[in-house]
């Protein structure tokens, strides 16, 4: 789809002079609204606001038969806490954990889905800003509780040094093992939900703009390329939708196996 | 108006670079976030977990208690009328055995008044056929002395000699019988 996307962007480039302009990164900087706040940073408030206003609500009323609405929040509130946290911290723990399992699934899954609401238009997490606390919390978190059950050094031990190899590989293996359990991990739990953040929102941009484009040029056959693009771009948006459940999902899920795997017993 | 908003954006920034302020108030607005849900939310839906969870097996607990009663009444309720007809069985079995005691001592007792019936009539008869019999031979004899001293005379006045006569008379007249 992005190669014919790309081509089509080419060939309007070679044939005229005006020229389009296929987003790039710069999309990503917008100007300040007021002062140096820009519009993520409002959205990220926003975000803040819905997610706590929604489960206040749903979780108020603590019913045993619940309403329509307890039911809705019990449903995601539950998802995280069995599905994510309990199957991979273990039943003796979880519970210290799902506050923040529960708030990261919220919080990454309503600032995805930013991109796809008129208006709001922009994932919040192609900022890569707005990730690196989560991540660092993550990080924090795991090898905090990797530390309060085995110790410290039991701790680097754990994570280093896998259970049942020849004591001869360990030289090569307890750097590599350090550096994919403790120094990488944090990273790539950035990257991945940057990029895909990052590259589904110009994605979007390039078909509307592109498409947009396409239309205004007047000659029949690029309108029709035009109106091809706007399709795509509504069957990636749909793919979108999918994409950024799975991140929410993946970041809670990564993070609360990496807790999980700190407090196993071995390896 | 893409451009120009990227112009009005001016510098040109590595999306990979975060910017300083951004993690600053993510930090900011993901705490106040995991603040307001470790304190207000989560709690409450685990109240609501646990409230549930008492709802069933409190119900459940009825249950087996109302289960558990009932089971007992139906075994004192067997066990009452397993008595009760053991009771009627034992009863019925006394008013047998004092009806057959009753019947048997009926009977003694008749044929006890039968043979002492039966008993004084062979002796009513006895003395009645005594009585026949001596008053029968006072007669015979009377009445054979008044044929006979009609028919010889008045020679056989004198007593004695009466009574002997009719004895041997009689006693003839036994002979003769037999």
């Amino acid at each position: 789809m992005s190669v014919t996307a790309s081509m089509a962007a080419a060939t309007i480039k070679a044939a005229g002079g005006s020229g389009f302009h296929a987003p790039g990164p710069e999309i990503f900087n917008l100007p300040p609204v007021f002062g140096e706040v820009t519009k993520p940073m409002l959205l990220l408030c926003l975000s803040a606001v819905l997610i706590i206003a929604f489960t206040v609500l749903s979780s108020r009323p603590a019913a045993v038969v619940p309403g329509r609405l307890q039911f809705a929040g019990e449903a995601v509130y539950g998802f995280v806490r069995n599905s994510i946290a309990r199957e991979n911290i273990g039943s003796a723990h979880f519970m210290r954990f799902v506050p923040y399992l529960f708030a990261l699934f919220l919080f990454i899954l309503v600032n995805n889905y930013y991109a796809l609401i008129p208006l709001l238009q922009f994932p919040s997490f192609s900022r890569i800003g707005f990730i690196v606390p989560l991540a660092a919390i993550s990080w924090l978190l795991y090898i905090g509780a990797g530390m309060w059950k085995h110790g410290p050094l039991g701790y680097l031990k754990h994570a280093t040094v896998p259970a049942g190899v020849p004591l001869w590989i360990t030289p090569v293996l307890v750097p590599l093992e350090f550096l994919s359990n403790i120094i990488v991990r944090p990273a790539t739990l950035t990257l991945r939900l940057f990029g895909n953040m990052f590259a589904g929102h110009i994605l979007l941009v390039l078909f509307a703009t592109g498409g947009w484009y396409l239309l205004g040029t007047g000659n029949f056959v690029y309108a029709g390329a035009g109106v091809l693009a706007f399709v795509l771009g509504i069957a990636v948006s749909f793919l979108e939708v999918i994409v950024m459940f799975l991140q929410a999902y993946v970041f809670t899920l990564l993070s609360s196996m990496y807790i999980g795997e700190a407090l196993a017993d071995e390896h | 108006m893409i451009t120009d908003v990227v112009m009005a954006a001016g510098e040109e920034h590595d999306p990979l670079m975060p910017v300083l302020s951004e993690i600053i108030l993510g930090l900011i607005v993901f705490g106040i976030l995991l603040f307001a849900i470790w304190k207000f939310v989560v709690p409450r839906f685990e109240q609501a977990y646990a409230d549930r969870t008492a709802a069933i097996e409190g119900g459940l607990a009825a249950a087996e208690t109302k289960q558990a009663e009932a089971d007992a009444k139906l075994a004192a309720l067997e066990q009452q009328l397993g008595d009760a007809r053991h009771e009627a069985a034992r009863i019925r079995e006394e008013a047998r055995e004092q009806g057959a005691a009753i019947i048997a001592e009926m009977r003694e007792q008749a044929q006890t008044d039968a043979a002492r019936i039966v008993e004084h009539a062979h002796a009513q008869i006895e003395a009645e056929r005594q009585q026949a019999v001596t008053s029968l031979r006072a007669e015979v004899g009377s009445l054979a002395t008044g044929l006979a001293s009609r028919i010889v005379g008045e020679s056989l006045e004198d007593e004695a000699r009466q009574s002997r006569v009719v004895e041997r008379f009689l006693a003839d007249l036994e002979q003769g019988v037999n």
